[in-house]
């Protein structure tokens, strides 16, 4: 066994960290880290510029093929530049596109599909949603009901998304619907790529806890999609999902963020005295802090696990691993946003904005939109589900 | 970066868990642990046969020269398996010091037959003040002509009832700071003024008080330097912290899936209890803590083994696995039932190990301090 990065890995990690540096300079301020401020009125147009900027030096999709847009680099340098980048909270990557739709359509696309959609995304030029959740098909994704029936060289569809993130500023949206009305689970459902600028598609807001604005509802009236822009064959799209369900889980970033914000806090700590002493001498405080350091590092070393298993094994990997992943991920998230929220006492609740937030009110909205985290990508619940079902061989009985 | 354990680790890993599983069942495992002695000498001599016991002592001592993580392969299966007996204590505790601070002499003598099989050893270093930092260290060692005399007592030495030499960490001169005037000594096991008594422990590990009073050491059992011992000290804990943390993770996984496979036989309203939500969303949390505990526990033992500062790592490491194994054992229990919480059941010889494993090196309040000054507050 071997910890120890490469030269050029150490040297590629500071160019990383230096660029994120100087462009989060400019980043509007207070920008936080999470996919709302990606979509916010003053985050989309920095993202945007700073993706292309990204996708410019080539970094954007390094580990995909050169022939698709990408540099056939290991997935190690691309876990160097997603830490770089997580720990500068730059919204410099998007999860649907290149972390998500990307390596899907590597794994299963048409060799017209990957040299029609993977360049664009590789360029940082197209914005992606994801049409998957609907009202009544949200744990029980398979039961989903938006019909796309064949009509020519066409499929038309109709019904309703709900929770699609972004989906107000998206290009392109890939989408399942049932092609199959007599399969009424997974076995009927087709995968397709849709230009959000069809006729027939409406987009409806839904504003979170917080206030922010990243999900919404989107209709489909007779919406035409050309028959050729379906994933795989028909009915076959549950398969295309499953894989891409555990690129969404496993993505790796979250866990130096969260370095970041402990070093900001455990800072915080040490500066502000209320009541005579220090946060940092208060041994709850210290104690609480060091258990999230545990856990945050602990988290680390699972993200190079997992980088480790998908340079082995061409990015797929196992989906217990891709659900504990996330799960693991998003509850360390949650736990500090609460202790955070708990340490700062009488001041958790202030609002950014106000004189009186600390660290910019960051554990009051992040204790509200930690909530999301765990139920987005698949609940909590489900993971678990998944983990014991997949991982350990545990009965199914849904 | 490689992530995976070499063809020969596995190989060492395979061949240690037959043996374990062949030699050590779990009616030998309580047998020992009930018995005086609490090990095998029948066992401890197979394993020297094996070349355990000197599996990283140089070849010039009798030993095979492998690297620490070979050793920490041989500790997981240990834990998995688990085998009462001296091997932790006189490999990690005993050799390993001498190894970094012995005199050339002290290492012809003492390394031989550590590797065959021929001495018990442990380290006394814990006190009735009940810490790992220096400061609870009081045993004095007074210099007096070509000896020392050591008094005061120790608590919590692992077979000091069977040890032919006991590192004996003390006082030799009071300061400011006190990881200063610390200095460590070879004591023969049954040297006229040291009462041993086995201490009754939750894992029958045989913790021992030892009562020094009046123990003459002669000079030339000095390990290391006069006053400088604890960097000795230091440098062992680290090793036997993450070292102890591979023997728990080892445990852990033995305690999680032998509840798996309980949870997938066991049969109520007619279903395996392992089709119920409930028990399958324990069974994943119980799984999650294990396998990510062998991702920081194993870069822990490469750091330390790199010579890397490895402080955060370490108690890191070790705050991860006491949690993770204490959460295994008590979930574990819980899934089993009622049997569970039998002395006959082997999920509770795992729940014993996991409560004591907790402890020693420190629990995870300790770690939490450790990592707590590392952060910086």
């Amino acid at each position: 066994m071997d910890f120890r990065l490469t030269p050029h890995q150490e040297a590629l990690k500071k160019e990383f960290e230096d660029f994120f540096k100087e462009e989060m300079k400019k980043a509007p301020p207070g920008l936080e880290a999470g996919l709302e401020a990606l979509f916010s009125e003053e985050g989309f147009p920095f993202h945007r510029q700073l993706v292309r900027k990204v996708a410019d030096r080539g970094w954007l999709t390094m580990a995909w093929p050169k022939e698709y847009g990408g540099q056939d680099a290991p997935i190690i340098d691309q876990l160097m530049f997603s830490e770089a980048m997580g720990y500068s909270r730059a919204p410099a990557s998007d999860i649907f596109g290149v972390g998500m739709l990307g390596p899907t359509l590597l794994a299963a696309g048409s060799e017209e599909q990957k040299k029609e959609y993977l360049p664009p995304i590789a360029r940082g030029e197209v914005v992606w949603c994801q049409g998957w959740s609907e009202p009544n098909s949200g744990s029980d994704l398979a039961s989903l009901t938006t019909r796309a029936v064949r009509d020519g060289d066409e499929y038309v569809i109709n019904g309703q998304k709900i929770w699609t993130s972004g989906a107000h500023h998206a290009d392109w949206m890939f989408m399942i619907a049932r092609t199959n009305p007599e399969e009424k689970r997974s076995r009927g459902l087709s995968f397709f790529l849709l230009d959000m600028k069809t006729p027939g598609i409406t987009i409806r807001p839904l504003y979170s806890m917080e206030g922010s604005h990243l999900f919404n509802e989107v209709f489909f009236d007779d919406v035409r999609v050309p028959a050729r822009n379906i994933v795989g064959e028909e009915n076959q799209g549950w398969a295309v999902t499953r894989a891409m369900m555990n690129f969404e889980r496993s993505n790796v970033g979250m866990m130096s963020g969260l370095k970041r914000d402990l070093e900001e806090l455990v800072q915080f700590c040490k500066e502000t005295k209320w009541n005579g002493q220090t946060l940092a001498q208060n041994p709850f405080v210290r104690h609480k802090l060091a258990q999230l350091a545990i856990e945050v590092e602990a988290g680390r070393a699972m993200s190079y696990r997992i980088a480790w298993m998908q340079e082995k094994g061409g990015l797929l990997m196992a989906a217990h691993a891709a659900s504990a992943a996330k799960v693991y991920g998003s509850e360390l998230a949650q736990s500090f946003a609460y202790t955070g929220y708990e340490i700062m006492g009488l001041y958790g609740q202030v609002k950014k904005g106000s004189k009186w937030a600390p660290l910019m009110g960051a554990f009051e909205s992040a204790s509200q939109l930690c909530m999301g985290m765990n139920i987005a990508a698949g609940t909590s619940e489900i993971q678990r589900n998944l983990i014991a079902w997949i991982g350990l061989g545990l009965p199914r009985t849904i | 970066m490689d992530l995976d354990f070499t063809e020969e680790q596995d190989m060492l890993r395979t061949s240690a868990r037959d043996f374990l599983t062949t030699e050590c069942p779990k009616t030998l495992v309580r047998e020992l642990e009930e018995s005086e002695k609490g090990y095998s000498p029948e066992i401890w001599r197979k394993m020297a046969e094996l070349g355990w016991m000197g599996l990283v002592i140089p070849e010039e001592y009798g030993g095979m020269e492998m690297e620490f993580m070979d050793l920490v392969v041989l500790l997981e299966e240990m834990g998995r398996n688990i085998i009462p007996g001296p091997f932790f204590s006189t490999v990690v505790l005993g050799a390993l010091p001498i190894l970094a601070a012995g005199s050339e002499e002290q290492k012809k003598e003492l390394l031989p037959k550590i590797a065959e099989g021929e001495a018990i050893l442990t380290m006394a270093l814990t006190e009735p003040t009940a810490t790992y930092e220096a400061g609870g260290v009081k045993l004095k060692a007074a210099a007096e002509g070509d000896s020392f005399v050591l008094n005061g007592t120790k608590l919590f030495v692992e077979n000091a009832h069977i040890a032919d030499y006991m590192i004996c960490v003390a006082r030799t001169k009071d300061g400011a700071d006190p990881e200063d005037g610390i200095t460590l000594f070879l004591v023969e096991g049954g040297s006229p003024g040291i009462t041993v008594e086995v201490v009754p422990t939750i894992a029958l590990d045989k913790q021992c008080e030892v009562v020094f009073k009046d123990v003459r050491v002669p000079k030339k059992n000095v390990l290391g330097e006069l006053d400088k011992g604890w960097p000795i000290v230091q440098r062992t804990l680290e090793q036997a912290t993450t070292a102890k943390c591979a023997e728990m993770i080892g445990g852990a996984q033995a305690a999680l899936d032998m509840t798996v496979d309980y949870a997938k036989e066991r049969v109520q309203y007619g279903r395996p209890i392992g089709s119920f939500q409930a028990i399958q969303f324990d069974l994943a949390d119980m799984w999650m803590k294990v396998d990510m505990g062998k991702n920081i526990v194993y870069e822990a033992v490469w750091s330390v083994s790199e010579g890397l500062p490895s402080t955060e790592k370490v108690a890191m490491a070790k705050g991860w696995a006491n949690e993770a194994y204490k959460f295994v054992a008590e979930r574990g229990v819980q899934i089993h039932g009622a049997i569970g919480t039998t002395r006959d059941h082997d999920i509770g010889l795992y729940f014993r190990r996991a409560w004591a494993s907790d402890l020693v090196f420190g629990n995870t309040e300790f770690q939490r301090e450790v990592v707590a000054r590392q952060l910086g507050l």
